[in-house]
């Protein structure tokens, strides 16, 4: 009762590394809060998955495996996070902002009445006053240990921290990467409970059938590389990206971009950096034409070292920058490149 | 055989033209401070819905729309486009819901239409990219769902065949109707206004503008119209529980809201010029940043 859970992902029988981002990340929050980890491994032929998010410090891994469960399918995933919840009464839920976490949560949430928050990037525990309304009345009340879910909002001009004190559990869904993944104990104990699924999820939900599937590996690195050639709309062009594919080959980069450049169509979505994209924290981040909206620097603010070339020397970017470009990345990024080549070991 | 579709259309702020005081002091969104526009994602829902229509003769589409009565622009824009019916929910009442009481009351609105084969809907809206709209209403009616769809391949009888994406992948699925599919924006664009349709529908008008004209010339003009009525419902038409609605239904809050300041590193500036870059480059083949 009133632990902290986290739905976790699965490709297969492979824990999915937003979810093992999330039990690093809910065990702190547990810890905080002095009570437990626990999670939900739902797919099938699961035979020792707990060994795989144990070492993250779960107290107890509840498994659900039964022909159905693989591949996802929105309604018999509902029924068993639901029904489990109903009798467990998490006080939190933590879910990936994925494809999968998008699908459940909201269902999750309208199902038991309760709050959710779409692509936080912080999650913290806190006390404060609000007003509400009782008995006809407005009062101020105190709250202790809420989740504060926090995220960007609104063209990114803001953040904005959300909470839910009166209803159970509190859910969250958080992008790939955002938070860190880290092994508590390779050799933590927790207890392993697996539940006679047909009990918790009704034949009549498995009505969905996926008839073709296909999932490729990721066509890049963003994510491991340790140096980022970054794109926004300043590049001007799908001609102008090719500049920086050339940079970023020469440097053994990664391309990214950001949300303008990505909508624009220059640039594969896989490519997006930022709160609605991938979180990356290379060692070099070279941010050419990006005016830097908060959802982007959610994204990137991380890095190691960061160099903004921007014609306007204004753009907010420039303010979390190591090193300022004043100039067009249609100047700039064709010397750096003759200049690399000329001059590399 | 004709289905009746249903399509869930948001006129939101452009955030793609943020200004300062696109924030009230609450934390909630200034609507009044931004352009309105028709959500993006919902042009492509509205698509697969007219193509629907097209491929089964005698199939229907009624547009919903939560939200001020400027959102009968969305309708409108719907009816041009081949839009057989439109309802605007709104009430003050209505005000302030999180994506849960919004949910709530659409699936409330969807009730009283009544009889559905499809609803469809944008993967999410640009003002708040949550997409947790779509899952809520399906949950609601106790449908299931298909999210992030980029093509309806084919209805047949009572079965949906779709393509949606996947992390990684695409996937092909098959379900039962009735049921709630949510559409992304790389799916197909969302056609241009049919012109003949642009000239029928441009002067439609939600019912209780219509009631509260005074012009005896404008309200014969009406009543020999009836297509250009709107069907507004406000809260009581939809018997929406009040717990469940507006701010009162809605669990989240916004706690805080703070302006992002950017705490300014100390940085070296460069110009584009030549000798700079290359100060720059030697600076970090030096440090072996790069190289």
């Amino acid at each position: 009762m009133n632990n902290v859970f986290v739905y976790c992902e699965l490709e297969g029988a492979k824990v999915a590394d937003v979810s093992l981002e999330l039990l690093t990340k809910g065990r702190k929050l547990a810890n905080e809060l002095g009570v437990s980890l626990e999670c939900l491994c739902i797919g099938h032929n699961l035979d020792g998955v707990e060994k795989q998010v144990l070492p993250f410090g779960v107290d107890k891994v509840h498994v659900f495996d039964a022909e159905g469960l693989f591949p996802y399918t929105s309604l018999p995933h509902t029924s068993a996070v639901v029904n489990l919840f109903k009798e467990e009464k998490p006080q939190i839920c933590l879910m990936g902002a994925t494809v999968i976490g998008r699908d459940l949560g909201p269902r999750v949430s309208s199902a038991l009445h309760s709050g959710l928050t779409a692509d936080c990037t912080q999650l913290e525990i806190g006390s404060f006053d609000m007003k509400v309304k009782e008995d006809g009345q407005m009062v101020d009340k105190h709250y202790e240990n809420q989740l504060y879910q926090i995220r960007p909002a609104f063209g990114g001009s803001i953040i904005a921290t959300i909470v839910n004190p009166e209803h159970r559990p509190q859910m969250a869904t958080v992008r790939d990467g955002v938070m860190k993944k880290e092994i508590l104990d390779p050799n933590y104990k927790g207890e392993v409970v697996r539940h006679d699924v047909a009990k918790y999820v009704p034949a009549t939900d498995y009505i969905v059938k996926v008839i073709d599937r296909h999932v490729e590996a990721a066509k890049n690195n963003l994510k491991g590389a340790p140096i980022i050639v970054a794109g926004g709309y300043g590049v001007g062009s799908k001609e102008g990206f090719d500049k920086l594919f050339e940079l970023a080959k020469e440097l053994h980069a990664e391309v990214g971009a950001s949300r303008a450049a990505v909508d624009a169509g220059w640039v594969d979505h896989d490519r997006q950096i930022g709160q609605t994209g991938v979180t990356v924290r290379p060692k070099l981040y070279i941010a050419c034409g990006i005016s830097g909206q908060i959802q982007h620097i959610a994204g990137m603010q991380d890095s190691s070292m960061i160099i903004s070339i921007n014609s306007d020397p204004e753009a907010p970017i420039n303010k979390i920058a190591d090193y300022v470009i004043t100039g067009t990345v249609e100047e700039v990024v064709p010397k750096m490149i003759k200049y690399y080549k000329k001059n590399s070991k | 055989m004709g289905y009746k579709i249903i399509v869930l259309a948001k006129q939101v702020p452009d955030t793609r033209n943020v200004g300062p005081d696109a924030m009230t002091p609450e934390g909630t969104v200034n609507r009044a401070a931004l352009p309105a526009v028709f959500n993006p994602e919902d042009l492509n829902a509205l698509e697969q819905a007219l193509r629907i229509k097209d491929a089964h003769p005698g199939s229907t589409i009624t547009m919903i729309t939560m939200g001020l009565p400027k959102a009968t622009d969305v309708l409108r824009e719907g009816l041009f486009r081949g839009v057989d019916n439109t309802v605007l929910l709104t009430d003050r009442a209505l005000g302030g819901a999180d994506t849960l009481a919004t949910s709530y009351t659409l699936a409330q609105g969807i009730k009283k239409v009544g009889d559905y084969d499809i609803i469809l809907c944008g993967r999410q809206a640009i003002d708040g990219d949550t997409a947790q709209v779509g899952p809520q209403v399906a949950e609601k009616l106790g449908l299931t769902q298909i999210t992030y769809t980029e093509e309806i391949i084919k209805i047949e009888g009572k079965t949906i065949t779709a393509k949606r994406h996947i992390d990684g992948g695409v996937e092909t699925v098959e379900a039962p109707l009735p049921l709630v599919v949510t559409v992304n924006g790389s799916a197909a664009p969302c056609r241009t206004r049919n012109a003949k349709l642009t000239m029928k529908f441009k002067k439609a008008k939600p019912a209780p503008e219509i009631a509260a004209l005074t012009d005896d010339g404008e309200k014969a003009f009406y009543a020999a119209r009836p297509y250009l009525t709107i069907t507004q419902w406000g809260a009581a038409d939809i018997d929406a529980d009040p717990a469940q609605i507006g701010k009162a239904g809605s669990p989240t809050n916004v706690k805080a809201v703070k302006s992002i300041v950017f705490t300014a590193k100390e940085s070296k500036s460069f110009t584009a010029s030549d000798e700079d870059i290359d100060n720059l480059m030697a600076e970090l083949i030096g440090s072996n940043t790069i190289g």
